[in-house]
């Protein structure tokens, strides 16, 4: 087992070495941004881009760059007018965590409800329930989810007034932006509600029709008994590392919703930097959501590879 | 009694099948075929028929839309932006829909005056419902004093707009006075001065309104009412005035001929004008609007349907393009196997792994300069095939995984077949049921990813298509919470479209897939 996760993780370490050193090389052809004269930082940063290899073939380059990030955290400094001078590695540092918890906080209310939704669907499969529940969640999953921020702006907001428009700066564990961020990590939920109720239905239902199931119930266990002891537990090794996924997934942001509702986080700033050219945020950015694509399938593949043996027996030949 | 039967004497045998034909009898249904089982079974399936109508006809209203609709794309109003639905035809039914109306909250009796002003002098009247009157007093100059609120009124969007001062060409005055003649609606209104209106109000005088063209007895726009509780005229009679360019014309009701139309403004021509009656002049229609206007001040309707044009070409393009590709990519990879596969597995891998902004973005900046004018839209469609035939080559790689070990490709292998034939003439085949039918669920993903990023404006579509859905909604985003409409019907739209093709796309994968047949 640890064998077939160190493979796993060592492929995805080189698959992000690779996509890194095509984007490096992409963005790094990409024709400079002119400095502003004058200004104190740009002799700094033509120092700067001196040190980290400007002028020397895009391999070197490249190499300094894994060098810097490697041994100093370093990626470098922000080279045009957007957030002049500043330190990419630490804008970044700044805007992580509003997205991380208003994604958690998204996270903690769709697992109970996505999960017992989808219990309940299972439970009543090819019922009334069932079908009223499997279209909803098919409905739910095609709607983009800027309609549903729009909805809530408009319904929440604006007729009756509960929340703010767009979420209040300051401490992110106040009441008073707890309170701001409902609309954001409600527009963000519907999707993983949905998300969760179609995982969780189609899981179940599958254990439900298996034998043991069946062992359990002529052993004179009551149907609530056997669903609960045996039939979820067997299912909460497949939907438990889908929830990991997700969570690793949705730190990634969601660019509409942070943008709607003006949430200091990364999605913005990735945004920022693709309007303003600014290309080291933006090589930044590119290596984050790239590890964090991989780190999910990895996560997810070794929670099979745990869960099937042969799957990871596979791997061995 | 058993015994009975021990003997039986051989003449009481006799053969069963004597006279009959000793053949299979003729089968008396008809054999099905593959897809008219498969077809069978997706009819079955109701909310997916359902949701193939509802295709059909977006599909149908993204093609005639633009077409029925009086405006074409370009057609944009500086004051008509962001209006509610609006068919005049419609509206004279009285059925309450497509009237142009919209709700204000709160008026008090003085803009219930300008907007009776308007009525009075236009013939169109802006006030829909004004029923729910309120009350109070308050104590003015020490008398109490009745005031009137009106709540929650409905008005004419349209209508409310009034009249405005508009300096024009001498050509457009011109053109102006031609039309009125042939169509004998009036545009242009008599000239009204600011003195004129506060004839003897002392007071530093308010800035001009366009709509108010009675006299007025204070600095508010009080108006000064006759013996018959009517507004008296304050339009300018003064020649000396009027414009040097005549105005020969379409005159209102009651003027002999002595009142002033136009003025001169330096080199162009100062008139008033009723903007609802301009804008028919302008567009020779009146403004039929079945959605309302957006943002640029266009018709929705027209916009959204040149939209959907867009979005629905772009991704069966794009589908097409990727099935194409991947069905290549997948076929070598399954087909021949071992190091190959492997290879092309782990491009396919590192592909994969690129997240698909990032991709759009490199090719946006890298490709969209160097192609030219369409640049942009052509770096757009690359980025999607760039990443997009990944999904659709592991799939039809499973499946040549699947057959190529079959009896029957054995049997052409040793017939001589070379592998080309093998994999596109016996394979294939087999493989594409199930292909065809995840394309149906790719075309929503396409048309879901392509409204995202037009609606964050990663890209600008407008340039080449006039507008996108994804335009459209983000300014309905913005002004959504004023004119809910600008962003219902794009939304609406979308959201029709991405539901019904993925039950459309689920039906199809169900009633293709061999293995839930007789689940049903």
């Amino acid at each position: 087992m640890i064998k077939y996760a160190a493979q796993r993780l060592l492929l995805a370490l080189v698959t992000l070495l690779i996509i890194t050193l095509i984007c490096f090389v992409l963005i790094r052809m990409l024709p400079r941004a002119p400095l502003p004269p004058g200004d104190p930082h740009t002799a700094i940063i033509e120092a700067k881009r001196e040190a980290m290899g400007y002028n020397k073939p895009y391999l070197v380059q490249f190499g300094i760059f894994v060098k810097n990030v490697v041994t100093e955290w370093d990626w470098g400094i922000s080279d045009n007018t957007y957030k002049y001078g500043k330190d990419v590695a630490q804008l970044f540092a700044e805007k992580l965590p509003a997205t991380m918890v208003v994604n958690l906080y998204s996270i903690l209310l769709s697992i109970p409800i996505g999960i017992a939704l989808g219990i309940w669907a299972a439970l009543k499969k090819n019922k009334m329930t069932d079908h009223l529940i499997s279209t909803l969640t098919m409905v739910v999953i095609s709607v983009p989810s800027f309609i549903y921020a729009f909805l809530i702006q408009y319904f929440l907001s604006y007729k009756l007034d509960w929340f703010p428009f767009l979420m209040e700066g300051g401490d992110l564990f106040s009441w008073k932006v707890f309170w701001s961020m409902i609309p954001a990590v409600l527009s963000l939920s519907f999707g993983v509600i949905a998300g969760f109720t179609r995982g969780t239905r189609a899981e179940l239902t599958e254990v439900l029709t298996s034998e043991f199931m069946l062992l359990a119930r002529t052993k004179g266990l009551t149907k609530f008994q056997a669903t609960v002891r045996h039939a979820l537990k067997n299912c909460a090794v497949v939907i438990v590392p889908s929830i990991f996924g997700e969570f690793i997934g949705i730190m990634s942001g969601s660019l509409i919703i942070e943008n709607i509702f003006a949430i200091p986080g990364v999605g913005s700033l990735y945004l920022d930097s693709i309007n303003h050219r600014n290309y080291p945020i933006f090589t930044m950015m590119t290596v984050f959501y790239t590890a964090i694509g991989l780190v999910a399938s990895v996560i997810v593949d070794i929670s099979y590879g745990f869960i099937d043996p042969r799957i990871r027996m596979g791997s061995k030949k | 009694m058993a015994n009975e039967y021990i003997n039986i004497p051989k003449e009481k045998f006799e053969f069963a099948n004597s006279d009959a034909k000793l053949h299979d009898e003729k089968l008396q249904t008809k054999a099905r075929g593959y897809f008219a089982d498969a077809l069978r079974r997706f009819r079955k399936n109701k909310s997916s028929v359902v949701a193939a109508w509802i295709i059909l006809f977006l599909i149908i209203f993204a093609i005639a839309a633009p077409m029925i609709s009086s405006f074409d794309i370009e057609d944009k109003d500086d004051v008509f932006r962001n209006f509610p639905p609006f068919v005049p035809a419609i509206a004279d039914l009285g059925l309450g829909i497509l009237d142009g109306s919209k709700t204000v909250d709160d008026y008090n009796e003085l803009e219930m005056q300008i907007l009776a002003g308007i009525a009075a002098e236009t013939g169109c009247d802006p006030v829909i419902d004004a029923s729910n009157v309120e009350e109070w007093s308050v104590i003015e100059k020490g008398k109490p004093v009745i005031k009137k609120s009106y709540v929650n009124v409905e008005v004419n969007a349209y209508y409310m707009k009034g009249l405005r001062f508009i300096n024009i060409s001498r050509e457009e005055f011109l053109a102006i006075q031609e039309w009125q003649n042939e169509h004998q609606i009036q545009v242009i209104y008599p000239y009204v001065f600011q003195q004129d209106v506060f004839e003897g109000v002392k007071g530093n005088l308010p800035k001009e309104d366009a709509s108010v063209w009675y006299k007025c007895k204070d600095t508010k726009f009080n108006a000064r009412y006759d013996d018959n509780k009517e507004f008296i005229p304050a339009y300018c009679t003064d020649q000396t005035k009027a414009s040097k360019i005549p105005y020969d014309s379409l005159r209102i009701e009651g003027d002999e001929g002595d009142l002033v139309y136009a003025i001169d403004k330096g080199s162009a021509v100062r008139v008033r004008v009723f903007h609802y009656t301009y804008y028919q002049f302008k567009n020779n229609t009146t403004p039929n609007f079945f959605f309302g206007t957006d943002d640029f001040g266009r018709d929705l309707f027209c916009a959204i349907g040149m939209g959907a044009r867009f979005s629905l070409l772009f991704a069966v393009l794009v589908s097409a393009v990727n099935l194409t590709i991947g069905a290549f990519y997948g076929a070598v990879q399954g087909y021949y196997g071992g190091w190959l596969d492997l290879l092309l597995d782990r491009i396919s891998d590192i592909l994969s792994g690129m997240p698909f902004m990032v991709v759009i973005t490199l090719f946006q900046l890298h490709l969209a300069p160097k192609l030219g004018e369409y640049g942009a839209l052509v770096a757009f469609f690359l980025a999607f095939i760039a990443t997009g035939w990944i999904g659709m080559s592991a799939l039809t790689r499973k499946q040549f995984y699947r057959f190529k070990s079959s009896e029957y490709v054995m049997a052409a292998k040793t017939l001589g077949a070379r592998d080309g034939r093998v994999m596109f003439k016996h394979i294939f085949p087999n493989a594409i049921g199930t292909m065809v039918t995840s394309c149906a669920l790719v075309i929503p993903g396409v048309i879901s990813s392509e409204t995202s990023l037009t609606y964050l404006k990663i890209i600008d579509l407008a340039q080449f298509t006039g507008t996108s859905i994804g335009q459209l909604m983000s300014q309905g985003q913005a002004t959504g919470l004023d004119s809910p409409h600008t962003m219902l019907f794009p939304a609406l739209f979308v959201s029709l479209l991405l539901i019904s093709f993925n039950l459309f796309g689920n039906g199809l994968r169900d009633a293709f897939n061999p293995s839930t047949r007789g689940e049903e």
